[in-house]
């Protein structure tokens, strides 16, 4: 079996005991989780960041004087404060906490977009984009007569640049792309399209959910106008996000939506708005899901960002060599940059087959298309087989991977 | 044969039995019925699984012909193709009672049901592995609901999810 050098970067020794959930028996094996793009784990720290706030600290924010709103209060706007830093946005008002990546984009669609697009104006995405990523848009094309424009990929899965310059005129009014892909794994040349739109003055959001849990992100070193994240990929809790906006823009925009929280004062005559972020944060937030994205923050510094990068990228080069070593193997995303993601098919054996047999031996992957049908459109296939690493993962939980494809083979044989 | 210890996954032998892998890989009457009187389509959309039912009903009220296209995972294709097999030749009350009691033995929820004579479960039994895999049953089941949905006449396509 080949191993990875000692001086290598091991970080699964280090923080596979901080994941209880990761201490299980599936169908009489130890679990092996490879489903990390969709939902990754949460460590003891978050769990316990959760339940001591439900405990002790619960209150509405932003409202009461008395000393649980006050600690709801501090507990809530501290997570922004470690966000902020984390992203190293340079305003704790740039950091507006949604439900998720979803919300995030849509909030922009709606709120950043939709009062400045006329019939006519482009919205350019990319092929490889999730859903969520698509489907505002196509919404707000339909809303004010703009044109989605989608940028190719090659087959490798790498966006084609010189294809992607000639759409970007100066009609577009935003860029929406995925700074990496979650079917395929490409990391996007996102530097490269932000400096090109910003010569032509075109606002840039960037689809941050499967980059931010495995490497270092700086929004003012992208230079980016948006990045939207979610808290349970980067092992927080689910129902909980951001979106970051520079302030000059968060600021000419209107609120997303009405209620409380987000208003300085209310009449029947006219409402004033709260000042950022808050004016894009209507209604009682999920508090707790806040504290814990907060203490996931913490643990993803603890064991930072930049050493996580280099576990995880061993890793995949590893899994991608084990992969490549077995008969029929089809790997599907084989960008030169990216992250550690890979989905594959085998022989003839359909996704769900696959994901049904390796569920029996303990080694949980994602089958199907991965809320990127346009992807699977493209290959020509249904869905795929999808494993995704994250900090916590090893060699051994590669050699369990490829261990329980070779008996699909087998049963399929 | 190559190192993989089979015998620790009976359930997935059960599951996967051999009558399942032939009818997955050679699917029988597979392909358009031209001249069908009744057709729908099922579709998971979360799996991906799509296929669409058509069934040719002779002036008896009997299917006369049966046929499947589309394509999914090994349960649902080899589902759908043994219930082409196994309705062929029914009337359609047997062909309703024939779903009521197929998706009640894989749902688990109803295998005591009295059998019309005319009804031959035999090949259909191999499905029974699926009721050990509760996230499966909805793709052994779609063929089934599928079939229901055509004889009821309903033009929208069903769904199993």
């Amino acid at each position: 079996m080949t191993q990875l050098k000692k001086s290598d970067v091991r970080l699964d020794t280090e923080c596979r005991p901080d994941f209880p959930a990761l201490h299980q028996d599936i169908s009489s094996h130890p679990l092996v989780y490879l489903d990390n793009a969709a939902s990754a784990q949460q460590p003891s720290t978050v769990i316990d960041a959760v339940a001591y706030y439900q405990r002790h600290d619960h209150a509405n924010v932003h409202r009461g004087v008395h000393t649980l709103s006050y600690r709801a209060t501090e507990a809530y706007e501290g997570a922004r404060d470690k966000i902020q830093s984390f992203i190293n946005a340079a305003k704790r008002s740039e950091i507006v906490l949604t439900s998720g990546t979803t919300e995030s984009i849509n909030l922009v669609a709606q709120s950043f977009c939709r009062p400045r697009l006329a019939a006519g104006d482009k919205i350019l995405i990319t092929h490889l984009e999730h859903h969520s990523n698509i489907v505002p848009w196509q919404l707000l094309c339909e809303q004010t007569g703009a044109e989605l424009v989608v940028a190719p990929i090659n087959k490798s899965g790498e966006l084609r640049t010189e294809a992607f310059d000639q759409l970007l005129t100066d009609d577009v009014r935003i860029v929406a792309i995925a700074h990496v892909s979650n079917a395929l794994g490409t990391i996007n040349p996102v530097k490269d399209i932000i400096a090109k739109a910003k010569s032509r003055n075109i606002a840039v959001l960037l689809d941050g959910a499967q980059s931010v849990p495995h490497m270092p992100v700086d929004v003012q070193d992208l230079g980016c106008d948006f990045y939207a994240f979610s808290a349970h990929k980067m092992f927080g809790p689910t129902g909980v996000g951001v979106l970051f906006g520079r302030e000059a823009v968060l600021d000419a925009m209107p609120p997303y939506q009405g209620g409380g929280d987000m208003i300085l004062e209310v009449s029947f005559d006219g409402t004033t708005y709260n000042d950022l972020p808050y004016k894009f944060e209507a209604g009682t937030p999920n508090i707790s899901g806040v504290v814990g994205l907060g203490a996931a923050v913490d643990y993803l510094r603890s064991v930072g960002m930049t050493r996580i990068a280099q576990h995880e990228q061993q890793l995949l080069e590893y899994m991608t060599r084990r992969l490549e070593g077995i008969d029929g193997m089809r790997l599907i995303g084989t960008a030169t940059e990216k992250a550690s993601v890979q989905s594959f098919l085998v022989d003839d054996i359909h996704p769900h087959d696959l994901g049904t047999i390796l569920d029996h031996q303990g080694v949980a992957i994602r089958t199907g298309h991965h809320c990127a049908m346009p992807v699977m459109d493209f290959y020509g296939v249904a869905g795929t087989a999808r494993a995704s690493l994250a900090l916590y993962n090893n060699i051994e939980d590669v050699d369990r991977l490829i261990e329980a494809i070779a008996k699909a083979r087998h049963i399929f044989g | 044969m190559n190192a993989v210890d089979i015998h620790s996954g009976d359930d997935l032998r059960d599951l996967y039995r051999e009558l399942i892998l032939d009818h997955a890989r050679s699917p029988r009457h597979f392909g358009k019925l031209d001249d069908a009187t009744h057709t729908a389509e099922g579709i998971n959309p979360l799996c991906g699984d799509k296929l669409r039912l058509f069934v040719r009903l002779d002036a008896d009220e009997k299917i006369a012909a049966a046929s499947f296209e589309g394509s999914g995972c090994a349960i649902s294709v080899a589902s759908a193709s043994l219930l082409t097999d196994m309705i062929i030749g029914l009337t359609v009350t047997q062909a309703l009672d024939s779903f009521a009691i197929v998706t009640g033995r894989l749902t688990g929820s109803d295998t005591d049901r009295e059998l019309d004579a005319a009804i031959d479960l035999g090949k259909i039994k191999a499905l029974d592995g699926v009721r050990e895999f509760p996230s499966r049953v909805k793709c052994a089941t779609l063929a089934w609901h599928a079939l229901n949905s055509a004889i009821h006449g309903q033009s929208t396509p069903i769904s199993t999810e």
